[in-house]
C-alpha cells in the first residue's frame, strides 16, 4: 500500500538496537530472526501511548514538532553534498523514544523520553562510513524534542527549524557538520494524507510526511579543515505508537531526489524465504502530483552483490526498482557503506548514498538502506 | 689461611647452633611481620586506589559533594561548559541491606551517559535494556553478587530510612570490569528509591582534548557551591587511603621495632659468642689472619644469619599476609577498608627491600662486636679472664647521651607531612642511647647493689658486680624488649581507659536507637521520631543527625553531628577540652569541633569559620574543642534546632533515650519496637551494649598491635635466654672451679639464678623507665600527630608488675637451666681449658 510501513519498521528496528530501550531482552531476539511473539503488551505503561487514528489532518508547522504522547518519533535527514566537486553522502537522524516505564518516577532524571542522534558521512575517498552517535534522556535542557516546531537536540547536536529553513549541527570525532536545509517543495504527505498504514492490521499505522528536494548549504569540517558545501537532501518525520507483527527478516528501501524535481520513495520487506512480504512507495512529480503505490506495484530486483570483507555479509548494493511504470536503476556511491553499530546497537546494516539511473542516464540521487543481511552470530 | 678461618667459623656455628638458630628466627620474625604488614597495607591501599580510579572510569575530573549531595541543577550548568565533552551525574551511597548488618555501595548513574565516561560499569553483552531503567532494577558487580549470595533475577532488599526497599538484580557487570562490591542503578531510580530526589553526589567529567585539566579544575571550583569539590581521579584514589595512612605507618613501624629487637638479639648473641671465642680469634690473628679479614669473616657470620632469617621471613611474611587478608580482613581489623576485596599484590621490590633490611640489621648487629674483636690485640685476648674487658669504649656513653638527648629534642618536632616521623626517630634514638649508655649505667647501678654476707647468692651477685660490661649486654637486651613492651602497654591502656571515660561521657542515656548499623541511607523520619518520643516508658529522647561536610578535596569528609547542644552547657554533652565559649549576641552561632577537625583545619576556640552546612555557607563561632575517638576524619557538632533551621533537614540517624523512672530498659526496648512498627528496621541497644561494642571494636583495631607486640616480646625473651645461655657456656671453667671447691650443682644453679634475677631486675627497672619515656612519646607525639586525639596516661600497673615479675623469673630460670646444661660437660676438662 505505501512505503511508510517499511520505513517505519526499518527505523524502529534500528532504533530498537540503538540502545535496546524499546525492547525487552526477549524481544531483542526478534531482530536475530528468531521467531517470537513478544509485543508491547509485555509491559504496561504508566500513561497509555496515543494511538494513530484515521481522519487526523497534519498541521504545519505544528506537527513538525515533537509528539511526546506517542511511543516513537524520528527526524531523518539524508542527502548528497558537493565538497570541492566531489560527491559525499550524509545522514543525520534524531530519534525520540518514549519507553513504557513501569513506574511513574518523580525524579527529574526519569527517562520519560529518550533522545538518540545518529550521523554518518559517506566519502568515496575514505572508502567506508564515518559515523557517530549520541544518546541521552530528555531533560535538564540538555536533550529533548520541542513541541510546535522542529527542534531536537542531544547536547550540542541539533536539528532546528528556523522559520522557513532547517538547521542541522553536530560535531563528531571525525567530522563536524553545520548545514542549512531550505525546502523547495511543500511537505509530501505519505500514505493516506499522512496516515501511513503499517500492515494488514488497521491499528498498525504511523503519521508520516517527507520533505524531499531540500536545498543544502553549509559547512563541513574534517581533519581540522572547514569547507563550504552544498547539495540536496530529504527529511522524513514520522511518529507512531504501534508495534507490528514480526514476519519480515529485513527490508530494502530507497528515497531519491530525481533531477527533474520529482521524488521517489520505494521499499520492500523480505520474508524468511527472501521474497517480498510487503512493498510500497510514492512518487511525486515536480508539478506536485503525487502517486501512492500499492504493494504489487513495487518490485525490487537485485543486480549486483557486494560482500563485506569485515562481516562476510552479502549486500545487494545495486538494484532495479520498479514503481508503477517507472523503472529505475540504483547504484551505490561506493560499495562499502556498511554500518557496523554492534558496539552500541548490536547490529550491522547497510545505509548509504546511491545514484539513480533511468534508461542508463543519470536521473537522481538519494539514499539506499539494506537491513537484515547480516546475521548476528549465535553465541 | 682462609681455610683455617673457615673451619673455625663453621665450628663456631656448629657449636652455637641453638643460639644461631634463635638469632635466625628472630630476624625471620621481624622480617615476616614487616613483609606481612606492608603487603596487606599496600595491597589494600592499592586496591582502594584502583577501585576509585575504576569508578571514575575515563573521567578527567570528579565533582563530589558531601553526604547531603548537591542540587541537581548544578548538573546542566557544568554539562554545558564548552570544555566538558562528556559528563555522568550520579547518586552515590552506602546502603544498608535490610535486616542485615552490612551495607552495599551503590552508584546511581545516568546509564546512557555512562558509555562515554564509565563504560566498565555497564553490562557488556546484553547491552542496556528497558529493564535497566526500572525503578527497582539494580546491576551488581560480580564481587557484590558473590558477597550478597545473589544472582541475576534475585531480589535484594535494602534499607532506606527505616523501611525496606525491594530491588531486583537484573544482571551482573562483566567479570573483571570492577573488582569491588558495587551496585549500579540508573540515576533516576537511585534518586527515587534511595530518597535522594533532586540531589546528586558526584559527577564524572571528561574534558575535550587539549583542555588543561588542572587549570580547568581551578576554574570549575569557583563555579561549585561551597562544600562541593572538583578533584582528579588520582586525588580521589589517594583520599580514600589518606585516612588510614598514619595507622598503616604505625603498624609498619611496629613491625620494624620487632625487626630491631631481632637485630639486637643478633648483636647480643654475637657479642657473647665472640667473647666465648675470643681466644680462638686471637689464635687466628696469631696465625696470620689480618684484622680486616677477621672482621669481614665475623660480619659475614652476621650476614649469613641475616640471609637465612630474612629469606625465611619473606616467605613467612607472605603466608602471614595471605592468612591475614583471608581471615582478618584487608584493614587488619581496623575498619578502614571494610568493603574492599583485595588480591595480594607482592611487589618484588618490596620483598627485596625487606629481605635486605633483615640482612642489614643482622650485619649491623654482628659488625660492631666483630670489629671490636678483630681489633683487640691478640696477646691480651689470648689471656684467660680477658672477657670482662669486653666491648664498649669509654666514648660510647657520650654517644649514648647524645643520642638520647637528640631523641628528646626530636620528640618536640611537629608532624612531617601529617606523619609522626620525628616521634619515631625520637623513640629509635632513645633506645639506641639506652643501649650505648647501658655499660656505664650497669656499672653504676651494680656498684650500688649491696652484696649479701654469705650464701651462694652472694657469690653470684659478687660475680655480676665484678663483670658490669658483660652484665650490661644482658641488661640491655632486657631493657630494649621490656621498654617496648612497657611503652605499648602504657599507650594501649591509656587509650582504652581514656576511651572508656569518653564513652561514659558520650553515652549518658539509657538506651540508644538507630536506623541502621552501617551505610548512609538509614534514617528516622519525623513520624518515626514522634512515635519513639510517644512510646510509654520513654522519659526523654534526644535525636541526632549525622551528615558530612567536604572541607578539603584531599581530605576525607568531616562528620557533622546535629544534636541538642546549648552553648552555655556544651560541656555537659560534649567532652570539651576547656570550658565552653558562649558567643555574644552579635557573633555567629556556635559549633564545637573535635580535636581531629581542630588539628586538620586549624580551628581554635573563638575562631569564626565558614562552613558549607545547607546550601548556603554561613559563619560559625568555634565555641570549643572536644575529644572524639570515633570519627577519624574529624567531627563538628552543632545544635540540632539550628541545623534544622538552616537546612530544613528534620531526619535523624540516632536517638538517645532516657527511661522514665520505674521502667526497665528491656521493657522499653520492646515497647519501642512495637511502637515504631514491625516493618521498620531499627536497632536498639542499651548503653552497656553500645559500650561493649565500642570497646570490642577498639580491641579488634588493636588486635594486630597486640600480635606484633607479642612477637617483639618473644624476640626479647629469646634475647634474654641467649645471653644467659652464652654466659653460662662462657663460664664453664668457672663452674668447674666452683665445683672443685665443693659447691653442689644445686648451689651453682642457685648462684646463677640469683645472677639472672639481678640482671633481669636491673633490666626491668631500666626498661620501665625507658618504656615510660617512650610511652609518653607514643601518647603525646606519635598518637597525637597520627590520629589527632589526646588521652591521659594510664599505666596498667598490675600488668606491668606481673610482666616484670615474669621476666625476672624467666631470666633466673633460664640462667639456672643454661648453667645446668653447661655443667653437664666434664667440668674437669673445662678447668683444663684454661691453658
Amino acid at each position: 500500500m505505501n512505503a511508510d510501513k517499511i520505513n517505519f519498521l526499518k527505523r524502529r528496528r534500528t532504533l530498537a538496537w540503538l540502545t535496546g530501550l524499546l525492547v525487552t531482552p526477549n524481544a531483542s531476539s526478534q531482530v536475530t530472526g528468531q521467531p517470537s511473539s513478544v509485543t508491547s503488551s509485555l509491559r504496561h505503561p504508566v500513561t497509555p501511548f496515543a494511538p494513530v487514528v484515521p481522519g487526523y489532518r497534519l498541521q504545519f508547522p505544528q506537527d513538525e514538532g515533537s509528539h511526546p504522547e506517542f511511543r516513537l518519533e524520528w527526524w531523518y535527514v539524508t542527502g548528497w553534498l558537493e565538497d570541492a566537486g566531489r560527491p559525499l553522502g550524509f545522514q543525520v537522524t534524531f530519534f525520540r523514544a518514549r519507553p513504557d516505564l513501569k513506574h511513574d518516577n518523580p525524579s527529574a532524571f526519569a527517562p520519560r523520553q529518550i533522545m538518540i542522534a545518529h550521523a554518518a558521512l559517506s566519502d568515496p575517498a575514505h572508502g567506508k562510513l564515518l559515523h557517530a552517535q549520541r544518546a541521552a534522556r530528555a531533560g535538564f535542557e540538555l536533550a529533548g524534542a520541542e513541541q510546535g516546531r522542529t527542534r531536537v537536540w542531544v547536547d550540542d547536536w541539533l536539528i532546528e527549524q528556523l522559520g522557513r529553513y532547517y538547521r542541522a549541527r553536530l560535531s563528531a570525532r571525525d567530522f563536524q557538520l553545520d548545514l542549512a536545509f531550505v525546502p523547495t517543495q511543500p511537505p509530501l504527505l505519505q500514505g493516506e494524507n499522512g496516515l501511513s498504514r503499517k500492515g494488514p492490521a488497521q491499528e498498525s499505522a504511523s503519521y508520516y510526511y517527507s520533505l524531499p528536494q531540500l536545498k543544502v548549504s553549509g559547512m563541513l569540517a574534517r581533519d581540522g579543515k572547514q569547507r563550504q558545501v552544498a547539495g540536496s537532501a530529504w527529511l522524513d518525520h514520522e511518529w507512531s505508537s504501534q508495534y507490528m507483527e514480526q514476519d519480515a527478516v529485513g527490508w530494502d528501501w530507497v528515497g531519491i531526489n530525481l533531477d527533474d524535481g520529482s521524488a521517489l520513495m520505494a521499499f520492500r520487506m523480505r520474508d524468511r524465504q527472501g521474497g517480498s512480504y510487503w512493498a510500497g512507495g510514492a512518487l511525486r512529480r515536480a508539478d506536485g502530483i503525487a502517486r501512492v503505490f500499492a504493494p504489487d506495484e513495487i518490485r525490487f530486483t537485485p543486480r549486483r552483490t557486494w560482500r563485506s570483507p569485515r562481516t562476510g555479509a552479502d549486500y545487494p548494493v545495486s538494484w532495479t526498482v520498479k514503481a508503477g511504470d517507472l523503472e529505475i536503476a540504483i547504484e551505490p556511491l561506493f560499495d562499502d557503506q556498511e554500518h557496523d553499530t554492534r558496539r552500541s546497537t548490536g547490529t550491522i546494516y547497510w545505509e548509504g548514498a546511491a545514484r539513480a539511473f533511468v534508461e542508463g542516464k543519470p536521473a537522481g540521487r538519494g539514499y539506499l538502506e539494506l537491513t537484515g543481511y547480516w546475521r548476528r552470530p549465535n553465541l | 689461611m682462609t681455610a683455617v678461618a673457615h673451619v673455625l667459623v663453621a665450628g663456631a656455628f656448629r657449636e652455637n647452633a641453638g643460639r644461631t638458630l634463635l638469632a635466625i628466627i628472630a630476624i625471620a620474625l621481624g622480617v615476616a611481620l614487616g613483609v606481612a604488614v606492608h603487603l596487606v597495607n599496600s595491597s589494600a591501599v592499592n586496591e582502594f586506589g584502583i577501585a576509585a580510579r575504576h569508578l571514575a572510569g575515563e573521567a578527567d575530573l570528579v565533582v563530589r559533594g558531601p553526604r547531603a549531595g548537591f542540587d541537581e541543577a548544578l548538573y546542566p550548568r557544568i554539562a554545558r561548559l564548552p570544555q566538558v565533552t562528556a559528563i555522568n551525574p550520579s547518586v552515590e551511597a552506602e546502603v544498608p541491606r535490610y535486616g542485615h548488618k552490612e551495607s552495599l555501595k551503590i552508584i546511581g548513574m545516568d546509564l546512557m551517559r555512562a558509555a562515554d565516561v564509565q563504560p566498565a560499569l555497564l553490562p557488556e553483552r546484553t547491552g542496556l535494556t528497558l529493564e535497566s531503567f526500572d525503578a527497582d532494577a539494580i546491576l551488581l558487580s560480580p564481587a557484590a553478587a558473590r558477597w550478597l549470595g545473589v544472582k541475576a533475577g534475585d531480589n535484594l532488599t535494602l534499607q532506606v530510612g527505616t523501611r525496606p526497599v525491594a530491588l531486583k538484580v537484573i544482571g551482573l557487570l562483566p567479570e573483571g570490569s570492577y573488582r569491588q562490591r558495587i551496585g549500579v542503578m540508573d540515576v533516576a531510580s537511585a534518586q527515587w528509591r534511595l530518597a535522594r530526589l533532586g540531589r546528586l553526589d558526584r559527577m564524572d567529567l571528561k574534558l575535550k582534548s587539549g583542555v588543561d585539566v588542572e587549570s580547568f579544575r581551578r576554574e570549575l571550583q569557583t563555579m561549585l557551591p561551597p562544600g562541593v569539590h572538583a578533584t582528579t581521579p588520582d586525588t580521589e584514589a589517594r583520599r580514600g587511603a589518606s585516612l588510614s595512612r598514619a595507622y598503616r605507618l604505625n603498624l609498619e613501624m611496629l613491625a620494624l621495632i620487632a625487626l630491631f629487637t631481632g637485630a639486637f638479639l643478633v648483636f647480643s648473641s654475637q657479642v657473647l659468642a665472640l667473647l666465648r671465642r675470643r681466644t680462638q680469634l686471637a689464635l687466628m690473628r696469631v696465625l696470620g689472619v689480618t684484622r680486616r679479614h677477621l672482621a669481614a669473616w665475623l660480619a659475614a657470620e652476621g650476614a649469613a644469619i641475616g640471609v637465612l632469617g630474612a629469606a625465611l621471613g619473606v616467605g613467612l611474611g607472605y603466608e602471614l599476609a595471605r592468612y591475614a587478608v583471608t581471615f582478618v580482613g584487608a584493614d587488619l581489623g581496623a575498619g578502614y577498608f571494610r568493603s574492599v576485596e583485595i588480591g595480594l599484590t607482592a611487589d618484588p621490590r618490596t620483598l627485596a627491600f625487606f629481605f635486605l633490611l633483615g640482612v642489614l640489621f643482622a650485619v649491623l648487629g654482628a659488625t660492631a662486636p666483630a670489629l671490636e674483636a678483630a681489633y683487640r690485640p691478640p696477646a691480651r685476648a689470648l689471656r684467660a679472664g680477658d672477657e670482662e674487658e669486653g666491648p664498649g669504649k669509654p666514648g660510647t656513653a657520650y654517644w649514648g647521651l647524645a643520642a638520647a638527648g637528640a631523641g628528646a629534642l626530636l620528640a618536640r618536632l611537629p608532624a612531617i607531612d601529617g606523619l609522626p616521623l620525628a616521634g619515631y626517630a625520637a623513640i629509635g634514638l632513645i633506645l639506641l642511647g639506652t643501649v650505648l649508655l647501658m655499660p656505664r649505667l650497669a656499672a653504676f647501678s651494680l656498684a650500688c647493689v649491696p652484696v649479701p654476707r654469705a650464701g651462694v647468692a652472694a657469690i653470684g651477685i659478687a660475680q655480676i658486680k665484678a663483670t658490669p660490661r658483660q652484665t650490661a649486654i644482658g641488661i640491655a637486651a632486657i631493657v630494649i624488649s621490656f621498654s617496648l613492651m612497657v611503652s605499648m602497654l602504657i599507650m594501649v591502656s591509656s587509650f582504652r581507659v581514656s576511651l572508656e571515660a569518653w564513652l561514659g561521657r558520650m553515652l549518658p542515656a539509657d538506651l540508644y536507637l538507630r536506623a541502621a548499623r552501617s551505610g548512609e541511607t538509614g534514617f528516622l523520619t519525623p513520624e518515626v521520631q514522634a512515635r519513639i518520643a510517644a512510646t510509654p516508658g520513654v522519659g526523654r529522647v534526644e535525636f541526632l543527625r549525622g551528615q558530612n561536610l567536604l572541607l578539603g578535596p584531599e581530605r576525607p569528609p568531616v562528620i557533622l553531628l546535629a544534636r541538642p547542644v546549648t552553648a552555655g552547657t556544651a560541656d555537659k554533652v560534649l567532652p570539651l577540652n576547656a570550658p565552653p565559649l558562649v558567643p555574644r549576641p552579635n557573633e555567629p552561632p556556635p559549633v564545637w569541633v573535635s580535636e581531629v577537625a581542630a588539628d586538620l583545619y586549624g580551628m581554635r576556640p573563638g575562631d569564626k569559620v565558614r562552613l558549607p552546612i545547607g546550601d548556603r555557607p554561613l559563619l560559625y563561632t568555634v565555641a570549643g574543642v572536644w575529644r572524639d575517638y570515633a570519627r577519624q576524619g574529624g567531627a563538628i557538632a552543632i545544635d540540632r534546632e539550628l541545623y534544622i533551621g538552616i537546612t530544613g533537614d528534620r531526619l535523624a540517624n540516632d536517638a538517645a533515650v532516657w527511661l522514665a523512672s520505674g521502667v526497665g530498659p528491656a521493657d522499653v526496648a520492646s515497647a519501642l519496637r512495637e511502637h515504631v512498627g514491625a516493618d521498620e528496621s531499627i536497632e536498639i541497644a542499651t548503653t552497656r551494649e553500645v559500650r561493649a561494642a565500642s570497646l570490642a571494636l577498639f580491641d579488634r583495631t588493636f588486635a594486630i598491635t597486640y600480635v606484633i607486640e607479642f612477637a617483639a616480646v618473644l624476640i626479647g625473651l629469646f634475647g634474654v635466654s641467649v645471653s644467659f645461655g652464652a654466659q653460662a657456656l662462657a663460664r664453664r671453667r668457672e663452674f668447674g672451679v666452683l665445683r672443685h671447691v665443693g659447691m653442689t650443682r644445686r648451689e651453682v644453679g642457685a648462684m646463677l639464678g640469683s645472677e639472672g634475677a639481678l640482671t633481669a631486675g636491673l633490666g626491668v627497672a631500666f626498661g620501665l623507665a625507658v618504656g615510660w619515656m617512650v610511652s609518653l612519646i607514643l601518647v603525646d607525639v606519635v598518637n597525637r600527630q597520627s590520629f589527632h586525639w589526646s588521652m591521659e596516661v594510664h599505666p596498667p600497673w598490675p600488668a606491668l608488675a606481673g610482666l616484670a615479675a615474669l621476666i625476672v623469673a624467666a631470666a633466673a630460670l633460664t640462667a639456672m637451666w643454661s648453667g645446668r646444661a653447661a655443667m653437664d660437660d666434664d667440668v674437669v676438662r673445662a678447668v683444663r681449658e684454661d691453658w
